[in-house]
Formats: structure tokens, C-alpha cells, sequence
């Protein structure tokens, strides 16, 4: 564990980088961690990024066939939005745990 | 003093020979897997393994209920060889996995397959093994992108952070 200043905010963060508590995000650290990624967000990303948090204060695993299937966006639109790592970077900007499912 | 420079995989390429339920799902795993680390991926599937990408047999698949070890009842027990033999039980036995899978979220093999694609992976079905089936492109999945030669494959497989990954 570690401690890191984003968007002005001290945040505690993983080795790998996800926030280790996600009531400290808000939408200028998703912000700057996007940016880290090479990602500028726009509201559809944020669409995205609002479902994964709510799914994960409901505690429901997440894959990006979920996610697909939500109705926000599908599987290459989630590529298209977050390239190189649908999951793992959406869930990184997101402020919530590195994903823990394989598909 | 020893630097550890990081160096990530850049593409895979895996070979699927097996016409398995599992090992055709092993394939889809590490190959889906691997696309959303970003990492390029080529799917290759030859022989057996065809019947992962047949349109006729891919969301049918059976998994060995004889000469499968590792198969147990529901329960842990042993499951007798010769009630594996018994004709509907490979059947059964199979639709339970898929049921099993489904419930993990694993998708079906033509829904793996538009996923993988999705995110940029790319499938091939191997020149031989297709010829020696009597298949044609049109029996094959529309996700497929082309019937190569294992040359081709291996044309694929360039780069010096590319892993080959026979399942």
C-alpha cells in the first residue's frame, strides 16, 4: 500500500495503482488517472465507469460480458473506449479494486 | 547491482488441437484473457480443435466422460468408467459443465469467439486440418477470419515478446 496525491486529493493506492478506497474518488482523480493511460474521458466513459461502481457497492463480480450486456455500451465499444484494458483500466479510472474475474 | 527491466508479452498466438469442451475453452480463456491485457492474439485451431469454430458442433461440445480421470460425480466420488460409456451420459454430463460455466459468467463458444474478436483478437482455422475434414469457410463461424497454412501461422508469430501456446 501507498500513498499518492491525485487531482490535489491524498489517495491510497495498490502497487498496481487502483485506489484502495473507493469513497475517495471523485470525477478530477478518474480524470487524472486517465489521463496516466492515455485515456481522455468523455460522458460515455463516465456511463461505463458509474455501472462498474455501482456494481461493485452491490458486490457483483464484473467481466466485460456484464458489462456488454448492460446496455451502456457493447463488448467492442468497450474496447474502443478504454483500448489495451477494457476492464482493468475502466476499473483503475473508476476508483475500484483490480478486477478479480478472468473473463 | 541487477536491474529487472520489465518486459510484457506483446502478442500470443494458441494453437487449439482439441475438440474437448475444455480444452477448446481453455483456448478461448487464454486467448480472451490475453486481449484485454492488450496484448495482440491469434487463435489457430487445427484438427480436432475445428469443432470449436464449426458452426454445425461449436455449442454442443462434449467434455470425455471415459479415459477422464478427473472426472468426478457431482459430490467428489470417483465416476465409474463404465457408467461414462453409457449412451446420453457424455451428453449429460457435458450440458451440466456448460450449465456450470454459464453460471461463472463464461459465455458460449460462438459469444467467447465475437468477444475475443471484439476487442481485436483474431481466429484462423488450419488449411489441413480443413481439408481433411471436407470443410469449407461457410461451415465454419463468421468470426473466423481465414484458412491458413501453418506457415502463415508461424508468419504470425513474429516478434521477439510473442509466446506460441499450444493447449
Amino acid at each position: 500500500m501507498s500513498v499518492k496525491t491525485i487531482a490535489g486529493v491524498v489517495v491510497n493506492v495498490t502497487e498496481d495503482g487502483y485506489m484502495e478506497n473507493m469513497t475517495q474518488w471523485n470525477k478530477e482523480i478518474a480524470k487524472e488517472i486517465a489521463s496516466e493511460v492515455g485515456i481522455e474521458l468523455t460522458d460515455k466513459h463516465f456511463e461505463v465507469i458509474n455501472y462498474l461502481r455501482e456494481k461493485t457497492i452491490a458486490k457483483e463480480a464484473l467481466t466485460i460480458r456484464s458489462v456488454g450486456k448492460s446496455g451502456i455500451v457493447d463488448i467492442k465499444q468497450l474496447y474502443a473506449l478504454f483500448p489495451k484494458g477494457p476492464l482493468k483500466f475502466s476499473s483503475k479510472i473508476a476508483g475500484i479494486p483490480k478486477p478479480s474475474s478472468c473473463i | 547491482m541487477e536491474t529487472k527491466e520489465k518486459k510484457p508479452l506483446e502478442k500470443v498466438c494458441i494453437i487449439c488441437a482439441k475438440g474437448n469442451l475444455e480444452d477448446v475453452y481453455a483456448s478461448l480463456v487464454m486467448a480472451n484473457g490475453a486481449v484485454m491485457e492488450g496484448i495482440e492474439t491469434n487463435v489457430f485451431f487445427t484438427f480436432f480443435g475445428l469443432d470449436g469454430i464449426t458452426k454445425k458442433t461449436m455449442n454442443n461440445l462434449h467434455t470425455a466422460t471415459t479415459g477422464n480421470p478427473a472426472m468426478r460425480m457431482p459430490g467428489g466420488l470417483p465416476f465409474p468408467t463404465m457408467l461414462g460409456g453409457l449412451p446420453g451420459v457424455e451428453s449429460a454430463v457435458s450440458s451440466m459443465m456448460r450449465k456450470q460455466m454459464g453460471a461463472l459468467d463464461m459465455p458460449p463458444v460462438d459469444e467467447f469467439l465475437e468477444m475475443i474478436t471484439a476487442g481485436g483478437g483474431t481466429i484462423y482455422a488450419c488449411k489441413l486440418a480443413v481439408d481433411m475434414f471436407k470443410l469449407t469457410k461457410n461451415d465454419l463461424f463468421e468470426e473466423v477470419k481465414d484458412i491458413i497454412t501453418i506457415g502463415e501461422f508461424y508468419e504470425l508469430c513474429d516478434g521477439d515478446r510473442t509466446q506460441i501456446i499450444f493447449t
